[in-house]
């Protein structure tokens, strides 16, 4: 199995009465709360911390994009996975955005990812969500009722552009450019593997298992809730006669590892009361722009309770943050002692079916300290311990295809 | 409340629905956020004077998923007059109320034959930043009866299923009003429709509910300075965006004496 380190990359410095005292997290957020010369802190902080991620042996360092986001501040994750890639060595970079349809051209994520993926010979998995509404549709004024149809065309572009030996001329209904020809081309060929980040859309899993993309389940509340999720993936896989490789999913979950439960759950409590308190308080306002949904996954979210039953789980912030005993109870955040976690988290993987985790091991205004002490706990006694799950029944076909070690450039060190 | 009477025309590979009632020249109305779900008593009192028809415009309801084919404003134009045509409207009186107010806005620009007289209803198509349309999208459940109506209860009930009615077409019928709405107005409602006022030479009528939540009423004065024809304002004392819901008699009523005039 393999196991990514996550960066969300939050705001740590979000007042203790946020919650009571403004609307939203995200879109319209008090811009006066983000203080630059902490902004300076915080990034580099959390560039150290996804560099020692790496160095402590993660298979895979994650960015995203957000806009507008007190809990998400990168609105280009590019430009950290451009610092990562002379920074690391061997570990995948796997940039879970870009948001397509945002860009224009569209050609600009086919160039950015080539050169993202010549920096870091061939360590880039290239990942293509749609974009939350708040992103999207709010953030950068998209049009809710366009988004998917944008964001199918700007995938059709970037792949032809990728694989296309010559120059070409795109006619489509949102961009139309006489001459697509991006240099660089990207080192893996044809193509870095593609990971969909999405939320349970049927339409999704159908887009993946067509086009043969990993399906990434990006959820804030843990694989209890993300089982009716994943169990809908998989139904939907085997109607489509794919295969049950558990290599073809991802999920997200956080962890707090210490020595003993009861240190765990005392230094792990209060960044994760931040993340959930305050992190998640998005105004409902902001949460389905018409169109976002298709009628089709509306119709499947009336009929289906299974569905329905993971948009409850889901929706939890609409109905006030949950208390710790619940972060910890319902596996919003697993915390324990090495064995412990080691034990939860082989039970989402073979429970979910997902051979590619993504662990948030910083979360809400956990110091850098704190987040090393995390990641090299996991990284010494719990990720051996899962490492083998999977790798001898399954290929993961859907992993970077880097240039040998030995052929890879190395950055010159710096004189200070 | 005698029915009115129903038929459909071919567009954008719908079948859409042309709901008619009155006797006399055909007066066209097409309606803001939501659509027609049912006949109304202000259509009903206009159709004590005229010949009222009522298209549905792409994705409203009485549409269907057709709207999604339109992608930037001669779309929507260009599906406007192929509706206005379809109905018998061409050339004809039009109402167009908010959504539709923009379009027939539009529509009076770009094809001043098309159109004879124009009743503007709180028309879309305007912004500015310092007295901006209201986000109508960015809302709570809760929020959306009183930012539309002043009469918040009356337009709840307005949007409830009636018996007998699938419970989930009828709420898709909803969304799928919304998701057309947006795709024509979002995220300002602007698409540039003030530089193309100077082309209505229509005589217009610019109605308004003085209490709009939605469209300031100050934008009438805006619009009546940018078209070209006569323009006259009229204002509905204490009736909110949807001055149809809120005040049909006096609504009816302010537009058959301006087409009377």
């Amino acid at each position: 199995m393999k196991q990514l380190w996550f960066h969300l990359m939050p705001y740590t410095d979000l007042p203790d009465d946020f919650r009571d005292r403004h609307p939203s997290v995200w879109v319209d957020i008090d811009s006066r709360l983000f203080d630059p010369a902490k902004g300076h802190r915080m990034y580099n902080e959390f560039m150290d911390e996804l560099e020692f991620a790496a160095e402590a042996g993660f298979d895979g360092i994650c960015v995203n994009e957000h806009h507008q986001n007190g809990y998400g501040l990168m609105p280009s994750p590019n430009l950290i996975a451009s610092a990562l890639a002379r920074r690391t060595s061997d570990a995948a970079l796997c940039v879970m955005g870009n948001s397509l349809a945002l860009y224009n051209p569209p050609v600009r994520v086919a160039e950015e990812f080539a050169m993202l993926d010549c920096i870091s010979g061939g360590r880039l998995i290239a990942g293509f969500p749609v974009g939350t509404p708040m992103d999207t549709c709010y953030a950068y004024g998209m049009n809710p009722s366009q988004l998917r149809e944008r964001y199918h065309e700007a995938h059709d572009l970037i792949m032809k552009a990728w694989r296309e030996p010559a120059p070409f001329a795109w006619n489509g209904r949102f961009s139309q450019l006489r001459y697509v020809n991006p240099w660089p081309r990207p080192l893996q060929r044809p193509h870095p593997p593609v990971w969909i980040p999405g939320g349970g859309s049927i339409e999704t899993w159908q887009w993946c298992a067509e086009l043969d993309y990993v399906y990434a389940y990006l959820s804030y509340f843990g694989y209890q809730a993300g089982q009716a999720t994943m169990n809908g993936f998989w139904e939907e896989m085997k109607r489509l006669g794919k295969d049950r490789n558990p290599f073809r999913a991802g999920f997200l979950q956080f962890v707090g590892v210490a020595e003993s439960r009861q240190e765990a759950l005392d230094i792990y409590r209060e960044p994760a009361e931040y993340f959930y308190n305050r992190c998640l308080h998005v105004d409902a306002r902001f949460a389905s722009p018409p169109g976002y949904a298709s009628e089709a996954t509306i119709r499947s979210k009336v009929v289906s309770q299974v569905l329905a039953a993971a948009s409850r789980a889901t929706d939890r912030e609409a109905f006030g943050p949950p208390p710790f005993e619940e972060i910890v109870s319902k596996g919003y955040v697993i915390i324990g002692s090495p064995d412990e976690v080691a034990e939860q988290l082989r039970e989402v993987a073979l429970s979910l079916n997902v051979g590619q985790l993504m662990l948030l091991l910083q979360y809400g205004n956990m110091s850098r300290d704190l987040a090393f002490y995390n990641t090299e706990l996991f990284a010494k006694k719990v990720k051996p311990q899962l490492a083998s799950l999977f790798e001898d029944e399954w290929e993961n076909r859907w992993w970077p295809k880097p240039l040998p070690a030995g052929e890879r450039a190395r950055p010159r060190e710096i004189q200070a | 409340m005698s029915a009115p009477h129903e038929r459909s025309v071919r567009l954008l590979g719908d079948d859409v629905r042309i709901l008619e009632k009155g006797e006399g020249a055909p007066l066209g109305f097409l309606p803001t956020f939501g659509g027609v779900l049912a006949w109304t008593p202000f259509l009903d009192r206009l159709a004590a004077g005229r010949r009222v028809v009522v298209p549905s415009l792409p994705g409203f309801p009485g549409a269907s998923g057709g709207f999604r084919r339109l992608d930037d404003l001669a779309d929507w134009v260009t599906a406007t007059l192929d509706l206005l045509e379809a109905a018998g409207l061409d050339g004809a009186d039009l109402v167009g109320h908010g959504v539709g107010g923009l379009l027939a806005a539009e529509v009076a620009a770009f094809s001043r034959a098309s159109v004879r007289r124009l009743a503007l209803l709180a028309p879309l198509g305007l912004f500015d930043e310092r007295e901006p349309v209201a986000d109508v999208w960015a809302k709570r459940a809760s929020e959306v009866p009183a930012l539309h109506s002043a009469k918040p209860e009356a337009y709840a009930q307005s949007l409830a299923c009636p018996p007998g009615q699938d419970e989930v077409e009828w709420q898709l019928a909803q969304v799928r009003a919304m998701e057309a709405a947006a795709r024509l107005l979002w995220p300002t409602g602007d698409r540039g429709l003030a530089k193309r006022l100077h082309r209505i030479t229509a005589p217009t009528l610019l109605l308004w509910g003085s209490e709009d939540r939605i469209v300031p009423a100050s934008y009438a004065k805006r619009f009546a300075e940018g078209i070209a024809g006569k323009a006259e304002i009229r204002s509905i004392p204490g009736a909110g965006h949807r001055l149809d819901l809120d005040a049909p008699e006096a609504t009816a009523d302010a537009i058959l004496a301006f087409l009377a005039s």
